[in-house]
């Protein structure tokens, strides 16, 4: 079925967001929409969904305009989308979550949607247990169960929204031959990334949007550096860091073991010296995150010592170890990070040091100002956090961080970020770097942790099991580790 | 740790900026919701309803000593209010709010008796006053450590502690502070009148009640406005974990809004101890405290409007005391309609909050 979208514009107050979107994509073939973040994609998809009304303009399925309102009119009209973030009941079993939105109320007709669950995972070779519970699945996996849940709902346009994002390799093979099936098998497959090297992988033809406009449109064979050209305008490029030598100890792990996340973390024996960067690597949730909050002092480690700057920290809450000079940021950002509801304004006067019992909201006003212009924040200080875009978000959580802190550790810090802004990121980074600083960070993108880190640790199921310095090791050997597979 | 891990997201209100316009539109639908509700249940009882409603605004409005009656329910209402403004800021269901009004006419009781035949007796007042809100925070402030420590949820602490606080007031008023002679049902002997509130003699009504019930408004919205602990009540109520990295602890602030809405709903306690029925009574609380609850949630938690939907409550709730007698009904009527506004409140408001949550999804 041809799908058109028609000079498609979305305005969010004076913010342009899709500015005059036109574009075509034939059925039985996948397409990608590529674009930095805040060049529009995940907007238009949005409105392809139903999930956001259009300005203007118009949405076509072979040749006659649609109007739907909401993403279950959308879904009857064939239309589903894979949100970034999975939206099902993780207290709930597999086969559950498959079932809602498409099963009646009375009867119990679990052994017929038991049957299709299973029919259509193998016509696309997914393997997933029907009877776990959601909270047992991997990203990954929750993405394969949310694909299910939308073929069985008969859709024929599937959108995906950086679906790559926290998945491993093998899920991503796995991911990606299941889309060609699905195009080969006459539906339309629309692929939304910043990652050039998925939409090279699996695309037939791509879309390039910038500042909420068409930038260019390409078919398979692509051209990198055109593409490139089309998403930023000129290639970036990234200033080396000076070579700063380890200083003393400041973190210290003795023989750690803690509960939390999917796996824990177990036997965990560390030391982190100032002025080191050091990236953790591995499978989203293999005990990175688990790692991270127990040098935090967020979860106490069942077993072993925690240490900062020769001192004995187990036991100790969060803001003991913030006072040592320690600080955490998490990789959700409105979940942890940041407080939704709240303004710009509001963050920075909750940040005001100065103990009155008046919030000094012309000073915090102009502190928001001040943090938007330094750290390029697209928004102005009464934005509520939450209506800023992923990558402003970030930039404004960096902002936060304190001027000397001894220990930064940072999770996934720039987790669905374009390259842009993840150099951005970086060259704010160094500076700390500099300055003596040591920074702990969980990536999932392993050439940013050869890019930016100078010793690295690989997790593989709640342990340590690589530590090598970059020099090294080699992209090759570390993917190997991550797999759990040691040479 | 304990405020990280514990804090799973408590319920956090929406409390969008929406036009003015927008929330005078929907406050006149609730109104009219909430009257063709009870015009249903009026006819179901077979009482003509313009009638019935002519006699509650006659009963409520008609002349100034039944004004000065409505006056002396919003007087506590407004308090209450006011108090509960601080827990649904931060996210917490203060529902124990009817046991601290009861427990600050324990304590305001308590405070009063000693001053019996004390020539003292402004002391005494003013001392009755801090008894009461002394009363009813401690009371909110188990109810908080229950939550904070010991992880019961805020509604069934609260709940059993409105249990308890009742019968403490029954054991009272049969036990020890039982009149001479007599233990009834019509409560403690009533006091001296230089024990009473001052008041208007003409009306009735204490001009220290009502300067208070004004006053607890201008410092609620000056606290939620430009203190940091209104920031931090915010911020904590939006989103614990977040605060929590933010530097705050929220099981401390927790406890603080607890201590603020106690203190209100004791010093509510303490008014109607000293101001309206100069002893204690069983029904000391006449249930202002679960009917600020929905004063709170129809005025959109925003502190301008809830006296106003406070004075709207006080004189559907004097008004309609006396319909049953006029109307040749049944008494137990005026206690069906006050349950059938409790259920019309809650339906427009959880229906309101479903429009407001499609209206956000769409505008984003």
């Amino acid at each position: 079925m041809a799908l058109e979208l028609r000079d498609i514009h979305k305005h969010f107050g004076n913010v342009r967001a899709n500015d005059g979107i036109s574009l075509a994509m034939a059925p039985g073939r996948i397409h990608g929409i590529l674009g930095e973040n805040g060049a529009g994609k995940s907007t238009l998809m949005k409105i392809l969904s139903g999930y956001l009304h259009k300005t203007s303009g118009e949405i076509l399925f072979d040749g006659k305009p649609l109007n739907y309102t909401t993403p279950a009119q959308a879904s009857r009209f064939g239309i589903g989308m894979l949100y970034q973030d999975p939206l099902d009941f993780p207290v709930m079993s597999v086969l559950d979550n498959f079932m809602v939105g498409q099963s009646g109320i009375l009867r119990n007709r679990k052994p017929v949607y038991r049957k299709r669950f299973e029919e259509l995972s193998r016509s696309i070779h997914f393997s997933l247990d029907p009877d776990t519970p959601v909270t047992a699945l991997t990203i990954g996996e929750r993405q394969q169960l949310e694909i299910l849940r939308l073929l069985s709902l008969g859709i024929r346009v599937l959108i995906l929204d950086e679906p790559t994002t926290g998945i491993s390799s093998e899920q991503k093979e796995v991911l990606f031959s299941a889309l060609k099936k699905l195009a080969d098998d006459g539906r339309n497959v629309i692929l939304v990334s910043h990652k050039l090297e998925d939409v090279e992988a699996l695309c037939d033809s791509v879309t390039v949007l910038r500042e909420g406009r068409v930038s260019g449109e390409m078919d398979r064979p692509f051209n990198t550096f055109e593409l490139l050209k089309m998403m930023f305008g000129e290639p970036p490029k990234l200033t080396a860091r000076k070579k700063v030598n380890p200083g003393e100890e400041v973190l210290h792990l003795d023989g750690v073991s803690a509960p939390g996340g999917r796996t824990g973390l177990s036997d965990c024996s560390i030391s982190v010296r100032a002025g080191e960067v050091i990236g953790l690597a591995g499978l989203e949730g293999s005990g990175q995150d688990v790692f991270l909050r127990v040098a935090s002092g967020l979860i106490q480690p069942a077993k072993g010592s925690v240490a900062l700057n020769g001192n004995r920290m187990t036991g100790k809450d969060y803001h003991t170890f913030k006072a040592s000079g320690v600080t955490f940021q998490p990789a959700s950002r409105l979940e942890e990070g940041l407080i939704q509801g709240l303004s710009v304004t509001e963050h920075c006067a909750l940040k005001d040091k100065r103990r009155s019992p008046f919030v000094r909201w012309e000073h915090a006003y102009r502190t928001a100002q001040h943090k938007i212009k330094k750290f390029q924040v697209v928004g102005s200080p009464e934005n509520r956090v939450e209506s800023l875009s992923g990558g402003n978000q970030q930039r404004l959580l960096l902002s936060f961080l304190p001027a000397k802190p001894k220990l930064l550790l940072l999770e996934n810090p720039t987790r669905g970020l374009d390259m842009e802004s993840v150099y951005w990121v970086w060259e704010h980074l160094d500076e700390y770097c500099h300055g003596g600083v040591s920074i702990v960070f969980s990536s999932s993108e392993l050439d940013e942790i050869l890019m930016a880190a100078d010793r690295i640790l690989v997790f593989f199921n709640g342990r340590i099991i690589e530590d090598v310095r970059k020099e090294e090791t080699s992209s090759l050997e570390l993917g190997r580790a991550i797999a759990g597979k040691l040479a | 740790m304990d405020d990280y891990m514990q804090n799973e997201r408590v319920v956090s209100e929406n409390r969008d900026k929406e036009t003015f316009s927008e929330y005078v539109g929907e406050a006149v639908f609730t109104l009219v919701a909430v009257l063709a509700f009870t015009t249903f249940v009026l006819i179901l009882a077979g009482a003509p309803p313009i009638d019935a409603y002519y006699h509650i605004f006659k009963g409520s409005l008609g002349s100034w000593v039944k004004f000065t009656h409505v006056i002396k329910a919003w007087i506590p209402l407004t308090l209450c209010s006011c108090g509960l403004i601080y827990t649904f800021r931060i996210g917490l269901w203060n529902i124990g709010v009817e046991g601290q009004v009861v427990m600050g006419a324990i304590f305001t009781t308590f405070a009063l008796r000693l001053g019996v035949g004390s020539p003292l007796s402004g002391i005494y007042l003013v001392f009755s006053f801090l008894a009461g809100i002394t009363g009813g925070a401690i009371w909110a402030l188990l109810a908080g450590f229950l939550k904070t420590k010991g992880g019961v949820h805020e509604i069934f602490a609260g709940l059993g502690l409105n249990f308890v606080a009742q019968g403490m007031v029954l054991w009272l008023i049969f036990g020890p502070w039982r009149r001479p002679g007599v233990a009834s049902m019509s409560g403690t002997e009533i006091f001296p009148s230089e024990l009473w509130l001052p008041y208007i003699s003409s009306l009735r009504l204490s001009p220290i009640g009502l300067a208070s019930a004004f006053g607890a408004l201008i410092l609620t919205a000056a606290m939620i406005r430009h203190t940091r602990i209104g920031l931090y009540l915010k911020a904590i109520g939006n989103n614990p974990n977040s605060a929590y990295l933010f530097g705050l602890k929220p099981g401390r602030y927790m406890l603080i809004a607890m201590i603020c809405a106690g203190g209100f709903a004791g010093l509510a306690g303490s008014m109607q101890v000293s101001g309206v029925y100069h002893r204690l009574i069983p029904s000391i609380s006449s249930n202002y405290g679960y009917l600020s609850l929905l004063v709170v949630m129809l005025a959109n938690y925003n502190v301008w409007i809830a006296p106003v939907i406070a004075f709207f409550f006080a004189c559907l709730n004097v008004g309609s005391i006396q319909l049953p007698m006029m109307l040749q009904l049944d008494s137990s009527l005026s206690g069906v309609i006050q349950g059938t506004l409790v259920l019309a409140t809650l339906a427009v408001h959880a229906w309101r909050r479903q429009v407001r949550k499609k209206g956000r999804v769409r505008r984003s």
